[in-house]
């Protein structure tokens, strides 16, 4: 043991009572056997009683009754079980035990108030912790959850804590508490801490000291401290306003990722092609059920790496569609250009098609597609801003995408003569490029860039037959918006409703929201029908 | 245009069923209605429900059948598409003849078929929790009235015991259960000094899938002081609601989310270990523990097993499936003394059936208002995507199809007895008792 360490240990027995290592030995052994009861009331005595001792000794067995492995055998017996259930460790010794019939031991239950107290208590005893990680997690628990029982700990902690981080949200931790404390200097000190360093929940407590009671008295007798409450409190509410409008950008930007990965499919099928093409959801979908399928694949064939199933899933949704769409251009759309009500009757049958195709090979029933490891959960990017990890990856998988498309259709000679078709048909033919093979491949290519969207959508939403349907609208709206035959118009679009609508959500509810957005673009395209950019030149005419 | 889509396909597969069961149906056979989504945003929840029916109708089939006739299943799919439940009603009253309706999860599809069952007298069997305000002559309703449910879990989450709530978040999908049920919660909670400011209210559409503003939205609340979240958020959104609370890092020990809509089979979709001791208020659970439910489930697996259903041993049962359950029972024993399948004979035979439900509990019908007596039991969500039960009442509670909570509802009666004959009254109908006349007639 580090020096250090063992001093804080005895500063730690001082505080807590010399006499409960000398003569409290039975109680200690008696409060931990309680952790093992049937009766939840037993299990927060014991809860207490180890926390009025605070001995590191009780901490494997606290964490195990916080796992679900703990196990008790009805009388003095306590064991911990291992995660995969089959060696045992003597809860009360610490020594490994052979237990002969496993069955017959009984786990305690515990519920949210059995682990509001529990986690505290975990937290105090984890704050010596040599793993950062873990003393951080353990001081945003006690910072999260005040109790005047932690506050010695926590003292005793910041004396040989040297992590900047887990210093900060233990003096956080504190001043929260010294909020409450008798000396005006501490209550001082505090309501600064938490005017620098606080966020959002604590401007309550600080409010709390600012309360006039009828007879014009203060919560707060002090009015330096008052002073002191009623700037943090500003600091606070300042930073708050901050970190709502990023968030709310944010969120939007997540948003606006999603609309754009939908509807860029549909910007090159509909927007430079002119294809009013409704199957264009179905492609989606069909990318989504790639995924699905891809997952399915790897969890029967390649179980180790199912964590890299998107890697396969993302190429094989871009194929899978890009033909589907080949076939599609091939089958039925070339018979039909220029002809847009037949157009739009047509690749509305086909959707329909594909979405009963769906329902009979997988069921009418949503289908789950996990996500892997890495995108599960979401990384903090400040204070109270979550983003999940999948809706990062979609933000930069959404961007990659359009590079990717803006590159093929910029810098291939495809994308030359794609755009020579696009312009002018009859004058691309004529200069000798087979105009109807490009067609296709032009097709195919949107297609399949509605199959990377059905990819990123799977990671989170559902997928279901009908999860095209939900997105057509919005893709369309995109495009028409954007401008229809632009790419940079779509980008904008997808941004401008994406973050239009989350800044209008917070006020006006996700209904009211949504059809606000609706009303703002009718009366958009009826000012500007050309939508955001407009295509100038002799193409417009076409 | 979405609904055109989905009423054409609707149709294309209900036309193919239905030839189908014609074409089998025979004179001496009874014939029990399915009314459930099999697809769509509600299909999440309602398809096991159909699945229950059908393993029931095996069940007695393998026992006799009823009054020595086999039963037949009907099965329609209405598609989460509220005026197509109210066509397939009819259509399995007026083409099929169908004797009983087991069906409908959202109140906005009962409320679609109910004057369809009213104008042809049929019986419909509900079984979902639903917010009452609704009593009606030709409905049994075997989910939880909200004193059966919602109240409950509200004074849970209020007492010590739940975390002791000051602040209310009532979230939930926009349409007439969530609306009802939380106008009723809020004045409840009004009632108990909660005032309108600490209580935020906010609705999603039906397959919403963007939950982070809502999300982030509750954190903020929820820094006002302790806070609790009654969902009752329904379909496929609970899948990507959950995962913004996992993926935020919301934990129930802060900031409790109970749900009214969300049981075993919903959850099957989703990784609980982020979740764990999020609640649930229901009226069974699966894995409360006794000789009936042990029985009910093992005869779930078995018949998962037996038609190879899609989900296999991941399949779970939960409680509109024992509603179903419950339901399904007291037909059988009510067509069974009135001796006919006629509506009016089984809906007086059906007041005061008891069964032994997989609750552990001895269900009631009560004939006055046509819902069930029943325990209230609250669970919290464990890492296997079961409940670990945390409450429970001691005994079966009455339910209230009018809240006492709302003032305008207070003073109406639902009573299908004597003399008040009426789901929706204040004083009785038949008021000189000399002169009484059927109550079908008025």
């Amino acid at each position: 043991m580090k020096l250090p360490g063992f001093v804080a240990m005895l500063i730690v027995m001082a505080l807590t009572g010399v006499e409960a290592l000398a003569g409290e030995a039975p109680d200690f052994d008696d409060a931990l056997r309680g952790l093992g009861s049937k009766s939840r009331t037993t299990i927060l005595q014991s809860i207490e009683k180890l926390s009025e001792l605070s001995d590191p000794r009780s901490l494997s067995a606290l964490e195990a009754l916080l796992d679900k492995r703990l196990r008790s055998d009805g009388s003095a017996g306590l064991f911990i079980v291992d995660d995969a259930g089959e060696s045992f460790v003597d809860a009360l010794s610490g020594e490994g035990v052979r237990v002969d019939a496993p069955d017959s031991l009984t786990t305690p239950r515990i519920n949210n108030r059995v682990r509001r107290s529990l986690k505290p208590l975990i937290a105090r005893l984890r704050l010596r912790n040599p793993d950062v990680s873990i003393r951080l997690a353990a001081a945003t628990e006690l910072l999260n959850r005040p109790s005047v029982d932690a506050v010695a700990s926590i003292r005793v902690a910041l004396e040989d804590e040297s992590d900047q981080e887990v210093r900060d949200a233990l003096e956080v931790a504190l001043a929260r508490i010294d909020l409450t404390s008798d000396d005006p200097k501490l209550r001082m000190q505090a309501a600064e801490v938490l005017g620098e360093r606080g966020d959002r929940n604590h401007e309550v407590e600080l409010k709390a000291l600012l309360v006039e009671d009828e007879e014009g008295q203060f919560a707060e007798p002090d009015p330096a401290v008052r002073e002191a409450a009623r700037s943090a409190v500003e600091k606070i509410q300042r930073a708050a306003f901050l970190s709502d409008m990023a968030a709310h950008f944010l969120y939007g930007l997540s948003l606006a990722s999603i609309l754009l990965l939908a509807a860029l499919g549909l910007a090159i099928t509909f927007g430079l092609m002119g294809v009013i093409n409704m199957a264009h959801g179905e492609m989606l979908m069909v990318g989504a059920y790639t995924t699905y399928v891809i997952v399915g694949l790897f969890e029967t064939h390649l179980p180790d790496l199912l964590d890299a199933y998107i890697l396969v899933a993302i190429p094989s949704a871009f194929i899978v569609c890009g033909c589907i769409g080949m076939a599609m251009e091939r089958g039925v759309i070339r018979f039909l250009y220029g002809r847009p009500l037949e157009t739009l009757l047509a690749t509305w049958g086909i959707s329909l098609i594909l979405i009963q195709t769906v329902r009979l090979m997988f069921g009418a029933q949503n289908v789950e597609v996990a996500n892997p490891a890495w995108l599960s959960g979401g990384y903090e990017i400040f204070r109270g801003v979550v983003l999940p990890w999948s809706r990062i990856c979609i933000v930069i998988f959404a961007g990659l995408t359009v590079t990717g498309v803006w590159l093929v259709l910029q810098r291939t000679p495809l994308g030359l003569n794609v755009r020579a078709v696009t312009q002018n048909r009859e004058m691309a033919a004529s200069l000798g490029i087979a105009t109807s093979r490009v067609d296709m491949w032009t097709f195919g290519l949107g297609s399949a860039i509605a199959g990377l969207g059905g990819v990123a959508l799977s990671q989170i939403g559902n997928v279901g037959p009908e999860l095209g349907q939900s997105y057509i609208v919005d893709s369309f709206m995109v495009v028409v918006l954007g401008g229809v035959g632009k790419l940079a118009g779509t980008v904008t679009a997808a941004l401008g409703l994406g973050v239009v609508n989350k800044f209008l959500e917070p006020v006006s509810g996700a209904v009211l929201g949504k059809i606000f957005v609706l009303g703002f673009l009718i009366l958009f395209i009826q000012r500007r029908p050309q939508g955001i950019f407009a295509l100038k030149g002799r193409a417009a005419e076409i | 245009m979405t609904n055109f889509i989905r009423l054409t396909l609707a149709a294309t597969i209900a036309v193919t069923l239905s030839i189908g069961s014609v074409a089998t149906a025979e004179d001496d056979t009874i014939k029990v209605g399915v009314l459930h989504s099999l697809s769509g945003t509600m299909a999440i929840s309602e398809t096991s429900l159909k699945d229950t029916v059908l393993m029931m109708i095996e069940e007695q089939n393998a026992k006799g059948g009823v009054l020595g006739k086999q039963l037949e299943a009907v099965v329609v799919d209405p598609a989460s598409n509220w005026p197509l439940f109210a066509e397939k009603a009819r259509e399995l009253i007026e083409v099929h003849d169908v004797d009983v309706v087991f069906g409908c999860w959202t109140s906005v599809s009962r409320k679609s078929v109910l004057p369809v069952f009213e104008e042809l007298n049929g019986l419909l069997f509900y079984p979902v929790q639903y917010e009452g305000e609704e009593s009606s002559w030709n409905v049994f309703y075997t989910g939880a009235a909200p004193n059966q449910q919602a109240i409950p879990a509200v004074e849970y989450l209020m007492s010590e015991e739940g975390g002791g709530a000051k602040r209310w978040v009532l979230l939930g999908t926009d349409y007439v259960y969530p609306r009802t049920t939380n106008k009723i919660l809020r004045y409840f909670l009004n009632a108990q000094g909660v005032k309108d400011s600490d209580i935020m209210e906010e609705y999603t559409p039906f397959g919403h899938s963007d939950y982070q503003t809502i999300v982030a939205n509750v954190k903020k609340f929820a820094a006002g002081g302790p806070t609790a979240v009654v969902s009752t958020i329904n379909g496929d959104s609970n899948v990507p609601f959950y995962k913004e609370l996992a993926a935020q890092g919301i934990k129930a020990e802060d900031i409790p989310v109970v749900a009214f809509s969300v049981g075993e089979e919903e959850l099957r979709g989703i990784d609980t270990k982020p979740l764990v001791g999020h609640l649930a208020a229901w009226n069974y659970f699966q894995s409360i523990e006794n000789p009936t439910n042990d029985a009910f489930i093992k005869q779930w697996k078995k018949y998962v097993k037996d038609h190879d259903l899609p989900g296999g041993d991941k399949r779970v049962t939960n409680d509109p499936m024992e509603a179903h359950y419950i339901g399904f029972k007291m037909w059988v024993q009510a067509v069974e003394q009135a001796r006919t399948t006629d509506v009016d004979a089984v809906r007086q035979a059906l007041s005061g059936q008891k069964v032994m439900s997989p609750s552990g509990y001895v269900i009631t019908m009560d004939g006055r208002n046509h819902h069930l007596h029943k325990p209230v039991v609250i669970g919290e969500v464990n890492e296997d995507g079961q409940f670990d039960i945390v409450w429970q009442t001691d005994m079966q509670v009455r339910a209230d199809a009018w809240s006492p909570h709302i003032p305008d509802s207070a003073s109406k009666i639902a009573d299908w007895s004597y003399p008040h004959l009426c789901g929706n009254c204040t004083e009785p109908k038949i008021k000189d008792p000399g002169a009484a006349s059927s109550p079908a007639s008025q």
